[in-house]
């Protein structure tokens, strides 16, 4: 099997596959474009006869569990990120694999981190043939330099739902690790010594992988509750000592920037929400987990306390400043997709008007609906921009794929997006003529704020008559990427081999882009 | 003389520099080896510029290794002109371009409230210090430079003034102390520096050599503008001396330096500040005597914005214009609380609104109720407004609201 064939050109003129691992895949048709027909995706029917009928799933070890799930070559198994930087299962579930001589295994996690650098080697030996999901930092070097025998599929958080939803990504084997969990398989996030608030990213792991694995080292006994993860979707629970570093789940990016470039660009952005008339009562908002983004909230909510406003809902990855804007009633709601700091886990379990979204909720875009297109606004980063608008989230000017996408593209359908970031990071120009992968196509992304010059999207006319007579630097694109090539120098082109390494899913399953592998 | 010389910086949390290893050979033409995490965007780029300033000093053979976290030409360039003055001696200067929008200068009173001070041998802090819109931004090759440094870090300051953007701030850069900053002045001067800092200055004549210096450096380079002088008082000798000093040609503000001075004095420095406050009262004084600026010393817990905030309205109640920062965050504090407060405005407001009414009226008096107003309180009054227009604290046409008012 190639890894992948047939190319053609896409609505966004990027070369891309069609044949990907074996399977058939549609390039990108624009947005909105693409509707799919038939049904959805269903797992095999079960029968109450085939399990305990106390309830208890227990079995001896995850390798007894994943013998029991049939384990065999070219399977895929799947795991998720709410432990982030401090996961201890997912190695373990390839080691395992590895040592039952299981070969050409599909891993989909919902993202991975540098704590799974290790499963190099099992890229390498041919026991993992390829990611489907992201691959970050050593996996994404490996990867970019050909490391990987079949070809990478990154998704967003929504993008994977709806490919396990639509039978895109069929998962064999579902393994969650669950903080607390009771014998049946019911699992909660919030509470237990690796608590880690919710279990969102493994809801659709839990509804249609053929086979779940409950993996705990907090087993109480039934019912546990809340049952973010319902039972009756699980085959086998194992507990083990350790399931999650607590001080790594915790995500690094979670405090207040204190560079104060970063913190001008924040004041910046805020201060153009409350000129674009974004800031009001009864808005919505999402920051991600970057310090600059968070900053931004804490400007949103001294803006909303001195003029007695609150905002409806924001959209979470939670952390401590989100939860005391909640606390303090600036906001009604915190609609959480991940906790990033241990505040968070406590709000979500403690109160009530913070609740645990799943990416069916908030970003599935094959459902009826989702949240993120109801946001009024919505702050998020990028690796590249280019004169178009486009976006890059994934690969860095020199070709490397270093990043996943998380909710980022699902984000796009918020009403205002605006992406803050530095016109250039030490040398490197942050506005391209053309970005090295595209992730967002420009005309979702309507402004980019940089410390030297805002640009809002000429499709954004609204926003560009409200900002006539702004304080704010309001510059093009164009000025923008002048000014930077005037300071850095105009950069060289990346030198990038003819072969592909892994494609870019957009939100509906459709190739936006294809990453080649980098020239050493 | 050495055949090897390594200049710049690299290392874990170094960005935007580079570290340089040149070796001069005999034969062998010239070797060039890059490390750099912009290499496929710039690789050739920092290659090529390296050959041209070899070229340009007319080495042919020698070995060249280029650490490079980022940085942008002007200090490539610094670090490579520094290594080959420290094998070869040719002072022969390889300049970049002067910045069209570097080449203002500033009036002798313009206001300074704040001045960002950064070392002069790191890049990284210099790139976006503009954009924090200091009042004014010294380039330190005094204190914050490591004495192994300081004959490279002139090469940065220089080239910094060239092709840096400055973004309007005045252009300022702290020398060595005198006579061994002296020397300095030739390296800088010919790039249109705005004001030199003069640090631990005890004398009119430590001045005078200054002025002397760049008096001739005028001439040989054939400049015009106004080069303005901040000494700092950082000694109970320069206390005692502040009124010689500030009367001084060319200077058109005082600094007090606390951390050297309490050191002088055997004493410690407080938050509330007790122990400097005859040496603050002097050079204010001094200052006010001469007619010139008093700018107070900088705050150094960059974390404790109300801190600061308390430390501002303290220095501007003792008669203080401005006050130094280590941190772009302590800028908008020191802007804020410097600026006129809404009861100075109102009031200067009333001067200048009697001021206008007078001349519109063609009369040669200037009252305000039963009060004659002088000259001098006019002038202040109208810098108060301007100042205000400025921070955007009072509209353009504040004087039709006012009058507005008045009606009613």
């Amino acid at each position: 099997m190639s890894k992948y064939d047939k190319l053609t050109t896409n609505a966004v003129g990027r070369t891309v596959p069609q044949i990907i691992n074996g399977k058939e895949a549609i390039p990108f048709m624009g947005v909105g474009k693409y509707k799919p027909t038939g049904r959805k995706y269903a797992p095999p029917i079960s029968s109450c006869a085939d399990y305990p009928a106390d309830g208890n799933k227990v079995v001896a070890s995850l390798r007894d569990a994943l013998i029991r799930c049939g384990l065999k070559d070219g399977m895929t198994i799947s795991t998720h990120h709410h432990f982030r930087n401090g996961d201890l299962v997912a190695n373990q579930i390839f080691d395992t694999a590895a040592e039952l001589g299981a070969k050409g295994l599909t891993w989909a996690p919902s993202a991975s981190f540098e704590c799974h650098s290790p499963l190099i080697k099992y890229l390498e030996d041919g026991t993992i043939h390829h990611i489907e999901g992201s691959m970050n930092g050593a996996l994404g070097r490996h990867t970019s330099e050909g490391g990987m025998q079949g070809m990478g599929i990154l998704r967003s958080h929504g993008g994977r739902y709806q490919a396990i939803q639509d039978g895109d990504l069929h998962v064999d084997i579902a393994v969650i690790a669950a903080p607390t969990a009771d014998p049946f398989g019911n699992a909660t996030g919030d509470r237990g010594p690796a608590a880690c608030g919710l279990l969102g990213f493994a809801l659709a792991d839990s509804q249609y992988a053929d086979k779940v694995i409950v993996v705990t080292d907090n087993l109480v006994p039934f019912p546990c509750v809340p049952w973010q993860i319902h039972g009756n979707y699980v085959d086998y629970v194992v507990v083990m000592d350790q399931i999650g570093i607590p001080e790594k789940i915790i995500s690094g990016t979670t405090e207040i920037t204190k560079s104060p470039d970063r913190l001008l660009l924040a004041e910046m952005t805020a201060q153009f929400c409350d000129e674009a008339g974004i800031v009001r009562d009864g808005f919505s908002f999402q920051a991600g987990a970057g310090g600059t983004a968070l900053s931004i909230g804490i400007y949103f909510a001294e803006m909303l306390r001195k003029r007695g406003m609150k905002a409806r809902f924001a959209r979470g990855g939670s952390n401590k400043y989100l939860v005391s804007m909640l606390e303090e009633g600036l906001v009604d709601y915190i609609l959480d997709g991940q906790t990033f700091d241990l505040e968070g886990v406590r709000s979500m379990r403690e109160n009530n008007n913070h609740l645990n979204t799943s990416p069916f909720t908030s970003y599935n875009y094959h459902g009826k609906g989702n949240f993120a297109s109801m946001v009024d606004v919505v702050i998020l980063g990028a690796t590249e921009v280019d004169i178009n608008f486009n976006a890059n989230v994934v690969t860095h000017s020199d070709g490397y794929l270093l990043h996943g996408i998380g909710g980022w593209m699902n984000c796009l359908f918020s009403k205002c997006v605006i992406l803050p970031i530095p016109l250039f990071r030490d040398r490197m120009p942050v506005i391209r003529d053309e970005v090295t992968t595209i992730c967002g196509p420009g005309e979702l992304i309507d402004v980019i704020v940089t410390e030297r010059g805002i640009a809002i999207n000429p499709l954004r006319t609204d926003l560009i008559d409200k900002m006539k007579g702004s304080s704010l630097p309001v510059k093009t694109i164009h000025q923008l990427k002048d000014e930077a090539e005037r300071i850095c120098g105009k950069p060289a082109l990346p030198v990038l081999s003819d072969e592909f390494i892994a494609a870019i899913k957009w939100v509906d399953g459709t190739v936006i882009d294809a990453v080649r592998k980098v020239v050493k | 003389m050495a055949t090897i010389a390594t200049t710049g910086n690299k290392g874990k949390g170094v960005r935007s520099d580079c570290s340089l290893t040149l070796e001069i050979t005999q034969q062998g033409g010239i070797q060039t080896e890059l490390i750099s995490k912009v290499k496929v965007l710039y690789g050739e780029s920092i290659l090529r510029l390296c050959h041209e300033i070899l070229t340009f000093y007319g080495i042919e053979h020698a070995r060249l290794t280029v650490e490079d976290s980022g940085a942008l030409e002007f200090v490539i360039a610094a670090r490579l002109e520094a290594a080959i003055r420290q094998l070869t001696g040719d002072e022969k200067e390889y300049l970049p371009a002067m910045l069209p929008q570097n080449t203002y200068q500033t009036a002798r009173d313009r206001y300074r409230f704040s001045r960002l001070y950064l070392p002069g041998n790191t890049p990284s802090l210099m790139i976006n210090a503009g954009i924090h819109k200091p009042n004014g931004i010294i380039l330190d090759l005094e204190d914050a430079v490591a004495v192994t440094k300081k004959a490279e870090a002139r090469f940065l300051v220089r080239n910094a003034l060239r092709a840096l953007d400055f973004y309007g701030a005045e252009r300022m850069v702290r020398i060595n102390q005198v006579p061994a900053g002296l020397e300095d002045l030739d390296y800088i001067i010919p790039h249109n520096v705005n004001l030199i800092l003069v640090p631990k200055c005890e004398s009119a004549d430590q001045i005078a050599q200054v002025n002397r210096r760049i008096a001739e450096l005028k001439i040989k380079n054939n400049i015009e503008g106004n080069v303005w002088l901040m000494p700092i008082i950082e000694s109970a000798l320069g206390v005692l001396k502040s009124l010689e000093i500030a009367q001084s040609d060319n200077v058109v503000a005082l600094a007090i330096g606390l951390e050297d001075y309490t050191a002088d004095l055997g004493t410690r420095r407080t938050n509330e500040g007790t122990e400097s406050f005859f040496a603050r009262s002097m050079v204010v004084n001094a200052c006010k005597a001469a007619g010139i600026q008093a700018i107070d010393s900088v705050f150094s817990d960059v974390a404790d914005m109300e801190a600061l905030k308390q430390n501002v309205l303290r220095s501007k109640a003792l008669g203080f214009d401005g006050m130094g920062c280590i941190h772009p965050r302590q800028i908008r504090v020191i802007h804020d609380n410097f600026a006129p407060d809404e009861a100075e405005i109102d009031k200067a407001k009333k001067i200048v609104n009697a001021f206008m009414e007078a001349t519109e009226k063609g009369l040669g008096v200037v009252s305000l109720g039963t009060k004659m107003i002088d000259p001098p309180v006019v002038k202040r009054a109208q810098r108060t407004i301007d100042l205000a227009v400025s921070m955007g604290k009072l509209s353009p046409g504040w004087r039709d609201a006012f009058l507005e008012n008045q009606k009613a």
